[in-house]
């Protein structure tokens, strides 16, 4: 019962710690709202037309929602690269990186759900895959597994902050027996629902250019380059907006995680080059389609063409230690790879997949503004969860927000 | 032939010796023509009968009939939603004043369509419950009739085509009347079939072929080849599907349940053959050229976000007839028949001929043949 009254005061003053900041920052939440209106208002429109007002088409059946969501598991799996060290090895530099990064794993589970509805022709009936009341094709179809993971990955990412915080409210400290398994657990986790989204695509003997077998490896090299990269981002954006402390040593550890998987994901892309260019068969066509285009048809060739030279830039510059810890440098490396990787796993892998057709028909796919104006609501929507978590987790990281018992304070 | 097999084969039954299975009339669904059925003495049917009937419930009574009966979540969850729709029923028609019968009887249907469950899941009473529903509603709609059927497959049959591409000129009428039996969108011109104008001389390039032409045909110089969902045995776009809303027929058929599928268009990805079409926006067919004879998993009406598909018309196919592309075809290029049936003209073809199917080499084991003259 007591805890229930902690829960309720942590609630109510939670609210009161979001509802109140500068100036800045209600324009920042504002701006967000604004951008989610826009969204709810082009997704109303896609509710009420059909999917018909997006770029896609029986040709290129995903277009950005898909590639979003693909690349938004990438980086809810990159919380773990933090959670490691700091439960598992020990390394204490992280532990205030811990609590945001589960809290960015938990926005992008939100904004891979949200991309994942916003993509179905009948939102109406999703029921329909809810165990026990619809009908779940567990285990033949990809896609249940991969319902399973994000689903249980966000209850993960949820519980041990929410513990940690709740504690830590209460002015107690966290118990390492509770919270420890399930930072292991979630270690393990983080690896399986990327591997289960690549396993989506790569399962698909239909589609040559997903189907091969690097494509789960190299999903986990992008994403742990991607992820850590925004995590960067967004302690930079903390460390001058707030009084939370976070030392140059976390970041330069952090950027340390960022150049390896990126350095390995450069490797891997040789490998793929190598294997679609040296000896082209038909399988290749799709590879052609990207960078080089196809009959004349080259709508993705400026997009791969700006991911390649920045990824190849990025993670250059960050191999070099002296460039790397340069503060300025590492976040203009983090952004330029972080964009980099977004359109390789977009554009880059999505819409070539199902280019060309099956029977070698090539149609091109380009997102019209409806589509962009809901992703961009979506993004938003992440935004704005993260940072309420993150403000709230602030407040009692730093021992603004502090259970006060009125039993005690009375006597 | 090898019995371990490392991959999925189609299995037509070739090497079994079965006794006259296709011309088989005596309409058994359960044992073959010889079973020992017919041996049962006066007694032993009466006995057989009523177990049948009222099974197990024979030896309860009252209460336990009633209130001690097996239930799994599924039927737990349908009563309860039936009860309740009673109960809104019942609360609606004596609160409401202003609504006619017909609009409650609308909204009744609505809200029962909405909760139903799998098609591939339910009996046969549950089945003609929805497409009485689906016919009503319709009715309740437009005030026209519209006839809805929903025949499950016939024992010892499996349905497969063949496609002569030596006869084949691509005058595309099996595309039209595809078109007009199975209802399909007219504003986004969805078609099932596409027909390949390929040049001869060149094998079977079907990157550089047309499937778009307007030119007169044939056209010199050019073979055509049609293509279309190709009903595989062993079809990955089934496996995909989270939601189980897409399956294969006991006769082959691979259908959809429009009402169960959700749209995520996984099918259409997984599909090596272009064989699935999705309703991008509200399909419409003008009135007067709706197809009324359907059936619920073939050419009744969609809705937007779904996918559908071609099913060799299944609502003429499980009539006995031919699906509307043969018999549209004015050069006999397309076969469509029995595989399990040793007389039927497929076999003959498929014995007779040099066939071959597409991709093979991705597992999928069509029933879609190609041969030439």
């Amino acid at each position: 019962m007591s805890q229930f009254k902690v829960l309720k005061s942590l609630v109510i003053d939670s609210l009161d710690t979001i509802t109140k900041g500068s100036i800045k920052y209600h324009i920042w939440m504002g701006g967000l709202t604004l951008v989610m209106l826009i969204g709810m208002y082009c997704y109303f429109i896609q509710l009420d037309e059909g999917l018909s007002v997006t770029g896609m088409s029986d040709s290129v059946s995903w277009g950005l929602y898909i590639s979003n969501f693909t690349f938004l598991v990438g980086v809810a799996a990159a919380a773990v690269m933090l959670v490691m060290p700091t439960y598992i090895l020990k390394d204490i530099d992280f532990k205030q990186a811990v609590l945001i990064g589960e809290g960015l794993a938990v926005a992008a589970l939100i904004m891979c759900l949200a991309f994942v509805v916003a993509d179905m022709g009948g939102p109406s009936v999703l029921w329909h895959m809810i165990p026990g009341i619809g009908v779940f094709n567990f285990p033949n179809s990809m896609l249940t597994w991969d319902v399973i993971v994000l689903n249980v990955y966000l209850f993960i990412n949820i519980s041990i902050p929410f513990y940690i915080l709740f504690r830590h409210y209460q002015g107690k400290e966290a118990m390492k027996k509770v919270y420890v398994p399930g930072a292991i657990l979630s270690v393990f986790w983080a690896v399986a629902i990327h591997l289960v989204t690549a396993f989506l695509y790569q399962g698909l003997q239909a589609r040559p250019f997903w189907n091969n077998a690097l494509l789960g490896p190299r999903f986990l090299a992008s994403a742990f380059a991607a992820g850590p990269a925004l995590i960067i981002l967004v302690l930079a954006v903390i460390r001058s907006f707030t009084a939370f402390r976070i030392e140059d040593r976390t970041i330069k550890k952090i950027a340390l995680i960022v150049t390896v998987a990126a350095q390995i994901n450069l490797i891997m892309l040789v490998s793929e080059l190598f294997k679609e260019f040296y000896a082209p068969t038909h399988h290749s066509e799709s590879a052609y389609y990207l960078f080089f285009g196809l009959h004349g048809k080259n709508a993705l060739l400026p997009w791969i063409w700006t991911a390649i030279p920045l990824n190849v830039l990025a993670t250059i510059m960050l191999t070099f230690g002296k460039l790397r810890n340069n503060l300025k440098v590492l976040y203009f490396c983090c952004f330029i790879l972080f964009v980099a990787i977004w359109i390789e796993k977009g554009f880059g892998l999505i819409v070539p997949g199902f280019i060309p057709g099956p029977y070698g028909k090539i149609v091109e796919y380009l997102p019209t503004g409806i589509e962009i104006g809901v992703t961009l609501g979506i993004w938003a929507l992440g935004a704005f969860v993260f940072t309420i978590l993150a403000k709230t987790a602030i407040g009692i990281e730093l021992g603004e927000l502090r259970y006060k018992d009125k039993n005690s304070s009375a006597s | 032939m090898s019995e371990n097999k490392k991959w999925h084969s189609l299995d037509l039954g070739l090497n079994k010796k079965k006794e006259a299975s296709g011309a088989c009339g005596c309409g058994k669904s359960q044992g073959s023509c010889n079973s020992q059925e017919e041996e049962l003495s006066a007694d032993e049917f009466y006995e057989a009968a009523i177990n049948a009937s009222i099974g197990d419930e024979r030896q309860r009574d009252g209460f336990e009939q009633v209130f001690d009966v097996k239930m799994d979540r599924r039927t737990a969850f349908k009563k309860l939603t039936a009860s309740l729709l009673i109960g809104a029923g019942a609360v609606s028609t004596s609160c409401s004043v202003v609504a006619g019968d017909d609009t409650k009887e609308k909204a009744q249907i609505d809200w029962e369509e909405q909760f139903k469950g799998n098609y591939k899941l339910m009996n046969d009473e549950e089945k003609q419950g929805t497409i009485n529903r689906l016919m009503r509603s319709y009715e309740l709609r437009t005030g026209k009739n519209i006839s809805m059927t929903a025949e499950n497959a016939e024992e010892d049959v499996l349905f497969g085509y063949a496609f002569n591409i030596s006869k084949c000129q691509g005058y595309m009428d099996c595309v039209s009347a595809c078109v007009e039996e199975n209802n399909q969108d007219r504003n986004s011109q969805m078609q099932y079939i596409r027909i390949h104008e390929m040049k001869d001389g060149e094998g079977f390039k079907f990157d550089k072929a047309d499937d778009n032409y307007y030119h007169e045909v044939p056209a010199e110089g050019h073979f055509y080849l049609g293509t279309q969902c190709f009903h595989c045995d062993n079809p990955p776009c089934v496996e995909v599907c989270p939601v189980q809303a897409t399956w294969k027929e006991e006769d082959g058929l691979v259908v959809i349940d429009y009402d169960w599928c959700i749209g995520c268009r996984y099918c259409m990805a997984a599909c090596p053959y272009d064989g699935r079409r999705f309703n991008w926006s509200k399909p419409e067919v003008p009135a007067n050229e709706i197809n009324k004879n359907q059936h619920y998993l073939g050419n009744r009406m969609r809705k937007k976000g779904v996918m559908e598909k071609c099913t060799f018309c299944v609502q003429r196919s499980r009539k006995g007839k031919n699906p509307a592309c043969v018999d549209a075809c004015p050069t006999g290029a397309r076969i469509f028949g029995n595989l399990l049936d040793p007389n039927s003209t497929i076999r003959w073809v498929l014995e007779n001929k040099k066939v071959f199917r597409l991709k093979e080499d991705l597992g999928t084991e069509p029933k879609f043949w190609y041969f030439m003259d």
